[in-house]
């Protein structure tokens, strides 16, 4: 029987292994060295959401620089950046781990006078505001974090220096999906979250940091509490939301809780919840799998997040130059009009309009019926003509941001209490 | 399979050893270290030096972005943060009880049917090819990864799954049973459907070698068929049982993809709390629950060891 048993796997293995091989090397050597005698690789570390096969071939097309992803999940690039701070040359992470990261002295400022559009990223970064108007900055808001006082500093400046800490990536403003074939009615606060209405029916997401912010925006939304900063509790304030969070688990409300996008779309199309925290990006697959959801606009505003690349304290002569020419690149249009049509904002607008079509920016930034069907950046339709982009335009969504993913000063009492409302 | 019956063999000529010349047996002592010396150095690598390592840093300090090499209790205070208060358990014990529940469950039934479907392949199938081929049969579902198999259950036993739709189709219920998904029902499910096999392989190695003429001796002696099982099969299967407990109970501590996934989340495990720690860089936290978790396994597979001699038995 052993010896039946063997073979199988370990052919089982070999093919694992040989899959594997395959696609290691795939990434690396992928596409025939044409344009330079020897062309520069840069890995490229951040989480797969920003990382697409396309922009490799425009990248090595345009630059001849190739790009190697390194995908792993949010909290594990910050634990690479602090645990090996040499197995990469471009960090893509979240403004909000720039508290862990930048005291780890392993990534520096980068010289905004190399940056040719520095002076065009979005009011939203360097001065918190959208159309001069000020936005909500509770939690790490980029502003706060977006400039250093000297290039290795591991201080933030409060005032514009000429040492960024992350080019901005991609940002968006997040708040609940609902299935309104199930609900049948408006849905307008964060407080539905915990409407006992939807005993059962209800989700949060499984990750301590924004999970908490989550349930802070309902706390506040019942009218029972103001925090002071709901991305900076003090320890009372998280016993408190914690303390909401368990009776209502205990009470039933929860059909179960998320951790990755796959898992909130499952939820979400199976029927198994109604409402529940998501992100924008997951509505979309719900909605392409022919059920109805909606990224509800909620009147005490979004909680946003952005992402940014930032530069490695290792990083000399040649590939650092490489890495300032991808940078400049991907902040001149092609990229963000790439990222616009998947939902999320780029960093400099104005280039990235130039790479798209007048109705497609209508549909995407300035919150209008589309006059046409709109296609994702690989050409299936997302949405028919006359859809109207839930949230409605740049201006709208991003000015009626609440507060920023964070990292809290008592981070480390928080997840020992989400640990808590997980065992309640 | 085979190797199981090794030590025997092994034994044997150790005893036909020690009746030759003292320098001889020297000499094959010897060598026998030399020959456990690879698998020696393998464990000494990536099992002791780890462990050794978690236990050290579970005393470390650290903060947001750093572990600072400074001796602390405050890691295992934390820990047990609460759990001298009687009135309600703390987390800790908390999620201890919890997963302790699903381990006592999931070794009750994989028990129960492990051992039937063992003496079923054993004892009531006559030809040995048949018995191979349902043998392989059990070890199918393997052939596919864990994961797979786990959300495999979730069309089955959702709110509006085939189990629900079925039942009410039939009449039997008005509204859906929300308890089949997302709950202890369907995590012990899960891991009953994913751990029997590792009952089923001891126990049924166990069996096929009692000789079969104990049974027929019992028979003659008068002994019911109910007697027969207890007070010879069972006896006699000892070994394979506590083997299969053993491979039980330490994975389903360990495990919290399976709680994480059928509990939908809301159910706190051992192995997904120090999980959490670890993605935010409290790495001595981690440690010092992984020293604890340990330490609880452990203690059971000790409990176990006292029930059943392993080595005398094997």
């Amino acid at each position: 029987m052993t010896d039946f048993h063997k073979p199988t796997r370990r052919a089982l293995l070999k093919g694992a292994g040989a899959a594997g091989f395959a696609l290691g090397s795939g990434a690396v050597t992928g596409f025939p060295a044409v344009i330079s005698a020897e062309p520069v690789t840069l890995r490229y570390l951040g989480t797969a959401v920003n990382q697409s096969a396309d922009i490799v071939k425009k990248v090595k097309e345009d630059l001849g620089i190739n790009l190697e992803y390194i995908p792993v999940i949010t909290d594990e690039v910050t634990k690479r950046v602090v645990t090996q701070p040499n197995s990469f040359d471009i960090l893509d992470t979240e403004f909000f781990s720039l508290k862990k990261i930048i005291p780890s002295g392993n990534i520096v400022g980068m010289d905004a006078k190399r940056i040719k559009n520095a002076d065009k990223i979005t009011s939203v970064f360097t001065k918190g505001e959208v159309d001069g108007k000020k936005i909500g900055d509770q939690g790490t808001a980029p502003k706060k974090v977006f400039y250093l006082e000297g290039q290795s500093s591991k201080s933030f400046a409060s005032s514009p220096t000429e040492w960024i800490t992350l080019i901005p990536v991609t940002y968006n403003a997040d708040t609940l999906g609902i299935r309104p074939d199930l609900i049948k009615r408006p849905i307008s606060s964060w407080k539905e979250l915990l409407n006992s209405e939807f005993k059962g029916k209800a989700s949060i997401l499984n990750i301590p940091s924004i999970g908490i912010m989550d349930a802070a925006m309902v706390v506040e939304s019942m009218g029972d509490y103001t925090y002071g900063d709901k991305g900076n509790m003090t320890k009372a304030e998280i016993d408190r939301t914690i303390k909401v969070l368990i009776e209502a688990k205990r009470a039933g409300q929860f059909r179960a809780f998320w951790q990755d996008f796959n898992e909130s779309v499952n939820l979400m199309a199976s029927g198994e919840t109604v409402i529940q925290s998501m992100w924008s990006p997951a509505v979309t697959k719900v909605r392409t799998q022919g059920v109805a959801c909606v990224y509800q606009p909620l009147k005490e505003g979004y909680r946003a997040w952005a992402t940014g690349f930032g530069l490695p304290k290792t990083l000399t002569g040649k590939k650092l130059d490489a890495t300032y020419d991808f940078i400049n690149w991907f902040l001149s249009g092609w990229a963000g009009a790439y990222l616009n049509r998947q939902g999320y904002y780029s960093a400099v607008l104005d280039t990235a309009k130039t790479h798209m079509e007048p109705y497609e920016w209508a549909y995407w930034m300035e919150g209008k019926a589309a006059e046409k069907d709109i296609r994702g950046p690989d050409g299936s339709v997302l949405e028919k003509a006359g859809t109207v982009r839930d949230g409605g335009s740049f201006e709208a969504r991003m000015g009626s941001v609440a507060c920023w993913n964070a990292v809290m000063d008592e981070n480390t009492y928080m997840v020992r209490k989400w640990n808590e409302f997980i065992a309640a | 399979m085979t190797e199981l019956v090794l030590p025997t063999s092994a034994a044997a000529s150790n005893e036909a050893a020690e009746k030759k010349p003292a320098t001889a047996s020297r000499r094959r002592n010897g060598l026998a270290y030399w020959q456990a010396a690879p698998m020696a150095f393998v464990f000494l690598v990536f099992l002791v030096v780890p462990l050794v390592l978690t236990v050290v840093v579970s005393f470390w300090q650290y903060n947001e972005y750093e572990i600072i090499p400074a001796f602390t209790l405050q890691n295992y205070a934390d820990v047990f943060e609460g759990c001298l208060s009687l009135s309600e358990p703390c987390t800790t014990v908390r999620t201890y009880l919890s997963t302790l529940k699903f381990c006592l469950l999931a070794w009750l039934f994989t028990l129960g049917i492990g051992f039937t479907v063992a003496y079923f392949l054993a004892f009531q199938i006559r030809s040995r090819t048949t018995q191979m081929v349902l043998f392989l049969i059990c070890t199918i579902p393997f052939w596919t990864s864990n994961v797979i198999r786990m959300i495999s259950w979730m069309p089955l036993l959702g709110r509006n799954g085939l189990v629900n739709e079925t039942l009410q189709r039939m009449g039997l219920i008005s509204k859906p049973i929300e308890g089949l998904l997302y709950s202890d029902f369907s995590v012990v499910l899960a891991c009953v459907h994913l751990y029997t096999v590792f009952m089923i392989v001891p126990i049924f190695n166990s069996m096929a070698r009692i000789d079969r003429s104990l049974i027929e001796a019992a028979y003659d002696a008068g002994a019911t068929g109910w007697q027969t099982l207890r007070n010879v099969v069972i006896p006699l299967c000892k070994p394979g049982i506590a083997i299969g407990s053993i491979f039980v109970i330490t994975l389903v501590m360990g495990d919290f993809v399976t709680v994480g996934v059928m509990g939908g989340q809301q159910i706190a495990s051992v192995g997904k709390v120090i999980q959490v720690q670890m993605s935010y860089l409290q790495f001595p936290m981690a440690a010092a629950n992984a020293v604890v978790l340990l330490g609880a396994v452990m203690l059971m597979i000790l409990a176990l060891g006292r029930v059943i001699d392993l080595r005398k038995e094997l």
